[in-house]
């Protein structure tokens, strides 16, 4: 790369960097005051791109385009407003996990909403008026309006602090962001101060998207991705910071235009294409700075935040009653291969279900396994599913292994994964350990999609099947659930056994157990990759049982179900993730294939859940039998 | 013989000398307590000796051994048992299991992954819980329990690895007066029985005076005294530290 192509990438990237800027301030001064991770930030950028298109094109001209900008940013303002007062308000004493789940179901209702509102084919917008040329820099052509958008990042964060320095508002915000409980009790109304920041962090993503539109197509895909870049950058900057933020966008963007820039080279030994890793780039930066630096770039030390759950019950052997009721629900399981060939309900459908089912189980449990007694919230174990599943099917595919061989091979991959992840999670504890386990997560995803020659990219790898007899679903699904209820068997054991107390006793008060000679982070960190191997076992059997692995399977819509159905069954109780596994995956396989919209009835559906049925279903059960006067 | 020995204990925060060259020992078997007023140094020179935090300069040697800078967990193994001011347990299980739980870690079997943890150690565990007078709540949630209780709970864990010494910082801190009494009594007692030495803070000058052997006094950082009871109680420069130098009241009666 000579130097003046080296200059115009850098530029190139800060014309990026203010797109990134704008995204990830909002989401940063909406974590600073309410301590809220919003993860449907980067729906309200895609809402942005959408509502700007519609303006610029409806309308048209300098008025449609410009003014449909600030027209675009008030009306996702607005939305951020809405959606603060209707829902977020509800759930400010939650755990921090309900929010990022709640936030989540908003991201999957806005996603269907835009595909209902605007359709799914890409909406590409009009050149913005006043900047349609070009301007020669350095023996390139620059489009002109990304000159115009290397300037407007500087120019909000100039906006920003100085709202944030010099009027009332913004001495409000920094007071809330350093202790919002001290401004509470001082007599601010919380209340508005929370909606109007809400409201100013989503007209700031509203900009950024509206001021997308002339250059980049709006896409059902953006939210996602726009998500996933602003997290970036809010990790990497430091929560609640926005010069933070700008600092960081300018590394994020510069580290893509770079990997882009360099191309393909050839070390000799072996030829890299650097512009395939942009998004493996992106998260080594954040995995990087977040274990130099854990707090971010100029991030400080968030204050212990008081846990508000419900305290646990001590966790008691099983009674001859569920023990009982155990034994006839497997009794049920191993008749029903028997069951699928009856004459009357029988269908092969029924024994699909049943491994998926049993599948989702084994997934489940290995994630509370972290989750609850760990309480280590991951929202990247669709990784350790991913390692194991491509495990398998690479095994086979490269190495021709047989299907014993790959089987067992799977979950070491993933147990190889757990202990190089978790090692850098247990480093770190709430929402910043979500993110990081994310991060890794969705490197283990971009470097499945982004390598294509290994890996088979989009497409993934197919004919991977199990030889005769477990071609038979009968033989498949006997091994899966016996795969399953020893895998449910071992986690309990484990949790029962010396090792899940140290583990709980790290959970309940690092401090404590520290001072009682327990290695709170080594505990942890086997802890997290006995849960990483269990998880690999699920990962391997779904390759096996589909035949093919692709990387939709092990996107951080997995790692979503997973904490789903955790949630679902109670992740207070130990059978919780069984009941929400089986409930999840049963209604994935068959009410939300009969709509289109599913993704807003999943949506729905977690809503409920956080709104009505915090403790889960086992766990709301539990609670009226306690009631009832039983014992459990 | 002394347990614990401090040698010229430093540490300073930012430009602040929260404790400045503090030297001091605890015999085999003495009760000391260490006492101050506000922002003395008390709390950073009891976290420097539990391994919180780690001294600018100076020595803790602990039978012999230099324990400076040691991670909590490595100074508990060498048989330094704390108690937190305030008091809390594992809330997730029952009493009986947060002891076990640190006689599990005591024997090195925390890595075990296969027998259940409820049958390992429990003859002793209800018998420390016995000693606490706690037996009776053995398998309750211990998040249930009243705050001296807690306390009581808590002191039991402490003693679960043998301590040759127990760190409490105030013990008493959030008890009324009569509970007070009753749980420094309990360790008192224990004290005796076991020949534990103990190293407290307290803020309570008529629990200081009534079970202390010997008294330490830190005031700004610095150690500005150290003896029993009557000595200190007729110490010049701690009434100043308490009390002010009583010279406006001395002014106005001359």
């Amino acid at each position: 790369m000579t130097l003046n192509a080296f200059l115009f990438q850098i530029l190139n990237g800060l014309s990026a960097a203010s797109g990134l800027f704008l995204i990830a301030a909002g989401l940063s001064l909406i974590f600073g005051v309410t301590r809220i991770v919003n993860l449907a930030h980067g729906s309200l950028y895609m809402l942005g791109t959408y509502i700007a298109y519609t303006f610029a094109t409806k309308i048209g001209g300098v008025t449609g385009f410009w003014g449909g900008i600030v027209a675009t940013a008030l009306i996702v303002g607005v939305i951020g407003a809405l959606i603060e007062i209707v829902l977020l308000r509800r759930i400010y004493r939650a755990p921090e996990l309900f929010q990022l789940l709640a936030t989540f179901a908003l991201v999957l209702v806005i996603n269907d909403a835009a595909l209902w509102l605007w359709g799914p084919a890409d909406l590409l917008g009009p050149r913005a008026p006043g900047f349609r040329g070009a301007i020669e820099i350095l023996g390139r052509r620059l489009p002109s309006y990304d000159l115009f958008l290397i300037v407007i990042g500087p120019l909000v964060l100039l906006a920003l602090h100085l709202t944030l320095s010099r009027t009332r508002f913004g001495r409000l915000i920094r007071a809330a962001t350093q202790d919002r409980e001290m401004v509470g009790a001082l007599g601010v109304n919380q209340a508005v101060l929370f909606t109007s920041v809400f409201a100013l962090g989503a007209a700031l993503a509203g900009l950024g998207g509206a001021l997308q539109i002339a250059r980049e197509p709006a896409n059902l895909a953006t939210d996602l991705i726009a998500l996933g870049d602003a997290f970036v950058v809010v990790v990497v900057g430091g929560m609640g910071s926005i010069p933070g933020a700008y600092l960081a966008a300018v590394i994020i963007a510069e580290v893509k235009a770079l990997c882009v820039g360099i191309g393909v080279v050839d070390f000799g030994f072996v030829t890299i294409n650097f512009s395939k890793f942009t998004l493996v780039a992106e998260f080594l930066v954040m995995a990087i700075v977040l274990i130099a630096r854990p707090y971010g770039l100029l991030g400080k030390a968030q204050g212990a935040v008081r846990s508000i759950a419900e305290p646990e019950e001590p966790i008691r052997p099983a009674t001859p009653l569920l023990k009982a009721l155990g034994a006839v629900v497997l009794v049920l399981l191993v008749c029903l291969p028997l069951l699928a060939q009856s004459t009357y309900f029988g269908s092969p459908y029924l024994l699909v279900l049943g491994i998926d089912v049993l599948i989702a189980i084994i997934f489940a449990a290995s994630l509370h396994f972290i989750m609850g007694p760990g309480g280590m919230h991951s929202f990247g174990h669709a990784a350790y599913f991913g390692l194991g599943a491509y495990g398998a099917a690479l095994l086979v595919k490269w190495l021709a292994l047989p299907f014993g061989a790959a089987l067992v091979a799977a979950p070491l991959l993933a147990l190889a994964g757990a202990l190089l992840f978790g090692w850098f999670a247990v480093r770190l504890s709430g929402v910043y350990l979500a993110m990081l386990t994310l991060a890794f997560a969705q490197i283990v995803w971009a470097a499945v999609f982004q390598w294509e020659g290994f890996t088979g990219g989009s497409n993934g790898v197919i004919g991977v099947w199990p030889p005769p007899p477990f071609d038979k679903s009968w033989v498949y699904f006997l091994l899966t659930l016996v795969l399953a209820v020893a895998a449910v068997l071992l986690l309990r054991r484990v949790l029962f056994a010396p090792f899940g107390y140290a583990m709980r006793a790290g959970r309940d008060s690092a401090l404590r157990a520290e001072a009682i000679g327990i290695d709170v982070k080594r505990v942890h960190w086997l802890g997290f990759a006995i849960a990483g191997l269990i998880c690999g076992v699920a990962g391997g059997l779904f390759a096996f049982a589909k035949g093919s692995i692709s990387p939709e399977t092990i996107h951080i819509n997995r790692s979503i179900d997973g904490l789903v159905m955790v949630l679902l069954g109670g992740v207070q109780t130990l059978t919780g993730p069984i009941v929400g596994a089986s409930v999840f995956a049963v209604l994935q396989d068959t009410v939300m294939r009969q709509t289109e919209y599913w993704r807003a009835l999943m949506g729905a559906i977690i809503l409920v859940l956080v709104l009505a049925f915090p403790q889960g279903i086992v766990g709301a059960f539990a609670a009226l039998w306690r009631k009832a006067g039983g014992r459990t | 013989m002394s347990v614990l020995e401090l040698r010229g204990l430093t540490k300073s925060f930012g430009g602040v000398h929260a404790v400045r060259d503090v030297s001091f020992e605890i015999g085999a078997g003495e009760f000391l307590a260490m006492i101050g007023p506000n922002g003395a140094g008390k709390s950073t020179c009891f976290n420097m000796i539990n391994g919180q935090l780690a001294p600018d300069s100076g020595d803790i040697l602990c039978d012999g051994k230099n324990i400076a800078g040691l991670a909590p967990r490595d100074i508990w193994r060498l048989g330094v048992g704390r108690t937190f001011q305030v008091a809390a347990t594992f809330g997730s299980m029952t009493v009986i299991e947060n002891v076990q739980t640190a006689l599990i870690s005591h024997a090195r079997e925390s890595y075990r992954l296969w027998r259940p943890a409820a049958s390992r150690h429990r003859t002793r565990a209800l018998e420390l819980l016995r000693q606490v007078n706690m037996q009776d709540a053995a398998d309750r949630p211990s998040r249930e329990l009243a705050y001296g209780d807690v306390k009581r709970v808590e002191l039991a864990i402490a003693l679960a690895n043998d301590p040759k010494l127990l760190l409490m910082d105030e013990p008493t801190a959030g008890m009324g007066a009569s509970e007070r009494h009753g749980l420094i009594e309990l360790v008192k007692r224990l004290v005796v029985e076991r020949g534990i030495s103990v190293l407290f803070t307290e803020h309570s000058m008529d629990v200081v005076f009534a079970f202390a052997d010997r008294i330490v006094v830190l005031a700004r950082g610095r150690l500005i005294a150290d003896g029993d009871a009557a000595s200190i109680r007729d110490n010049v420069q701690v009434r100043e530290v308490y009390f002010g130098t009583g010279k406006t009241f001395a002014g106005a009666s001359a």
